[in-house]
């Protein structure tokens, strides 16, 4: 047993600034990824506003330039900046610092690189044809060696902690770390290797990788990352830690045999084993957002677009996205729902409205903090969140109602199909607004990131040029201070 | 969960049944899947692509058309249709009276108020639809019926479906059908039309072609955006227009001395559209097919 005076404290402080340059390069790139996606995504669109705008440039075509779009914010921005806030985040509840600070930051620049090779690839055309897998080879193995290097690094940081008891925020991120690394090194062995599978066991292969990182690992990940910051924002511990673990068990249990749809081609008990993990999986989702409710509900509700609000919003969408997503998997619900726009409105609500609003909101609470200096633009900041929280709303909505409508009408073979398409049109027009109010504030994020890093590099050149400057110590000198205690 | 080693169990037991289930479990049972018969033939299906349109397919993934075209049919039944191809002799009302005498048969009792349903409104063209039902002794005792009065009839089985009705189909699709696919794009959004059939419902490569590269001249209210970069304009030489041209409504035409010409890429594209045909029964996905003229 170590006694209390053999602990050595560290300031917050301390730990804060050990943090201070991997999490720049990996939020810094992160903001970066995050404009150049939603841009992507809104270039994409154009191609249903006016068809033949792209006619001649095929590297935006929508088939490339949405599958381009998707993988950034997925792997641009989401998992980089969330394994950044959960390296802060051990690091907080560790009481340590960063373990070898170098490490996260080699593996941050390894990740970006393999974010532009992968981006890049697929504008060219050489996109893998497999959803959220398209980077090819080359492109997934940096990634994966990237996620590595930042995996071992956060497990030696959680390892220094000093109370050997887990926290609920321990839980959900470390079993993220180990859901991703499976996950992603499964599906690219299998699919990416020389000998793929033959045939539907592929798509198969496909959905089982996409539910358990879109849904499962970014659950884990973002509810995480909110139950750090929920009881730290509303001041009162979280709420029912029976409850959480409950959650938490039950989630990975039921959650990971989402997936497969009913309308597969595919032998019938995949779906069915599915669709009843969909229904078992409400009790997670459910718990979660009494957990939440409970833990935040005394506080009030106040909304000043702090990061507070950023992560209440990123939590109420996880639950609302979460029972949209579980919808797809019932038979009765998914003739409708199967092949609209209704799945892609709850993909992105997932990605931009539960996990991007959570990292978003943490990354503005962290950063202050690691520079140890108030955020220079803090009005752009509290613009981000309205932004973004409008902006993710009429984006993902008029897909959803949309797709919603579509279906009911593509169960009518009397309907004619460019009917309906056109019927789907005017709810599309109103989502590329959305994209352009989060475009809009993804800009003010990268701005006071972007400020935030030449602010502190230009302090560090000019510490440097004082440094070189300052007058040479003699021996004489170095004497006098010596004498003079 | 006090400790780390118990986290970590718990998220290895989890993650790990899973990929056991779904990824093991469908790679034993589907990983070493081959070529089946079609139903009631010797022919073997999946058949191999052509080389062209083996390529076609890359040029289908690098434009990722999986984005907004499907190659997956659903289907929501099956059913025993009995439909009467002739009268033979017989004067309509005649077939009408002896379908309601045939009624007090014990096997046919059951489906009497959808036979007779169905004749009620009919004024006396062929084919109709005489039952349709998943009972097939009404079927089989139907048809023998109707052979000893010497009317021609046809019993089939088929598939049910708003994809179906929408002719995106002829029956669900089935794992076997992907067989040859390398990448397997099964696609999951209908921004434009599931594509399991244009090789039967547009068998025509030029038409293919003519579609990519100015969708709205073959199709008037597409929202297809157009490919023309896999187009190559040049001038006439001579004046004369080249054998692989294409041969453009006058709107969609470029102006002046100008022609159309498919680069390879575009040609294996169409060639892989034009090679998408799932329409054989088999033994998960049985339906009667039609035959033309006997």
């Amino acid at each position: 047993m170590k006694s209390a005076d053999d602990t050595k404290t560290i300031s917050v402080d301390e730990i804060d600034s050990s943090c201070r340059v991997p999490l720049l390069a990996l939020f810094g790139g992160a903001a970066l990824w995050l404009v150049l996606s939603l841009a992507l995504g809104l270039a994409a669109g154009m191609s249903f506003h006016a068809p033949d705008i792209f006619a001649d440039c095929p590297w935006l075509s929508y088939g490339r330039a949405q599958a381009a779009a998707n993988d950034l914010l997925l792997y641009g921005f989401v998992l980089p900046a969330g394994l950044g806030v959960m390296l802060w985040i051990f690091a907080r509840l560790s009481r340590a610092p960063v373990a070898l600070p170098i490490v996260p930051v080699v593996a941050a620049n390894i990740w970006h690189v393999g974010v532009l090779i992968g981006t890049v690839a697929i504008l060219l055309g050489h996109s893998t044809g497999y959803t959220w897998l398209e980077y090819p080879r080359p492109a997934a193995v940096l990634i994966f060696a990237a996620f590595l290097l930042l995996a071992v690094n956060a497990a030696a940081t959680m390892g220094f902690r000093t109370d050997r008891e887990m926290y609920p925020s321990h839980w959900f991120l470390f079993a993220a770390l180990l859901w991703f690394a499976w996950a992603y090194s499964s599906a690219n062995l299998f699919l990416l290797s020389g000998h793929p599978p033959r045939g539907v066991v592929q798509a198969i292969i496909g959905w089982w990788f996409a539910n358990n990182v879109v849904f499962v690992g970014l659950a884990l990940l973002g509810v995480g990352i909110a139950f750090y910051f929920l009881p730290k924002f509303a001041n009162q511990p979280l709420a029912g830690s029976g409850y959480t673990l409950f959650a938490f068990l039950t989630l990975i249990f039921f959650g990971a045999w989402c997936g497969i749809p009913p309308s597969a081609p595919v032998p019938a008990w995949l779906p069915a084993t599915s669709a009843f993990a969909a229904i078992l999986a409400i009790i997670p989702v459910l718990a979660i957002a009494i957990v939440a409710w409970k833990t935040v509900a005394p506080a009030g509700f106040s909304m000043n677009g702090g990061p507070f609000c950023f992560i209440r919003f990123g939590t109420l969408s996880f639950v609302v996205s979460g029972f949209l997503y579980l919808a797809e998997f019932c038979p009765r619900y998914s003739r409708a729902l199967d092949f609209t726009w209704y799945g892609v409105g709850v993909t992105q609500w997932q990605l931009l409205g539960f996990a991007g609003m959570v990292v978003c909101g943490a990354i503005y609470h962290i950063l202050p903090l690691m520079m140890q200096k108030e955020l220079p633009f803090p009005r752009l900041a509290k613009a981000t969140s309205f932004l973004f929280g409008g902006g993710v709303l009429l984006y993902v909505l008029p897909l959803v109602i949309g797709g919603v409508l579509q279906g009911l009408k593509l169960r009518h073979a009397d309907q004619a199909f460019a009917d309906i398409n056109a019927g789907v049109l005017m709810f599309f027009r109103i989502s590329s607004l959305g994209q352009v109010l989060m475009l809009l504030g993804s800009l003010f994020l990268l701005l006071n990131l972007f400020v935030m890093t030449i602010q502190w590099k230009l302090g560090l050149a000019k510490a440097a040029w004082a440094a070189v400057t300052a007058p040479l110590e003699t021996r004489a000198a170095r004497r006098d201070t010596e004498v003079t205690p | 969960m006090k400790t780390g080693f118990a986290v970590f169990l718990a998220a290895l037991v989890a993650l790990g049944a899973s990929w056991f289930g779904f990824v093991y479990g469908s790679l034993a049972q589907l990983g070493g899947q081959k070529q089946t018969v079609v139903l009631q033939s010797t022919d073997n299906w999946p058949p191999q692509r052509t080389g062209e349109a083996t390529l076609g397919l890359q040029i289908y993934r690098e434009y990722g058309c999986a984005a907004c075209h499907t190659e997956q049919i659903r289907q929501t039944d099956a059913a025993n249709e009995v439909s009467l191809l002739s009268l033979g002799d017989h004067k309509p009302q005649e077939f009408r009276d002896f379908i309601q005498s045939m009624m007090i048969v014990p096997e046919l009792m059951p489906a009497s108020n959808c036979i007779v349903g169905n004749l009620e409104t009919w004024n006396g063209d062929v084919p109709v639809t005489l039952y349709s039902g998943d009972d097939s002794t009404v079927v089989s005792t139907l048809a023998a019926k109707l052979k000893s009065v010497g009317v021609k009839s046809d019993a089939r089985v088929v598939a049910l479906g708003a994809d179906i009705q929408r002719g995106w189909g002829t029956r669900r699709s089935v794992a076997a059908d992907y067989l040859y696919d390398q990448p397997v794009q099964l696609g999951n959004l209908r921004a434009g039309p599931d594509l399991t059939l244009i090789g039967v419902r547009e068998p025509d490569v030029n038409w293919q072609l003519e579609h990519l590269y100015a969708p709205r001249s073959t199709v008037k209210n597409s929202t297809m955006p157009a490919f023309r970069a896999l187009f190559e304009v040049r001038k006439k030489t001579g004046g004369l227009a080249s054998s692989g041209a294409l041969v453009l409504p006058p709107e969609f035409a470029p102006a002046g001395d100008l022609e159309v010409v498919p680069t390879a890429e575009a040609r294996e594209l169409a060639a892989y559209l034009v090679s998408l045909k799932a329409n054989v029964p088999l033994y998960e996905a049985p339906f009667t097919p039609v035959t033309t003229a006997k």
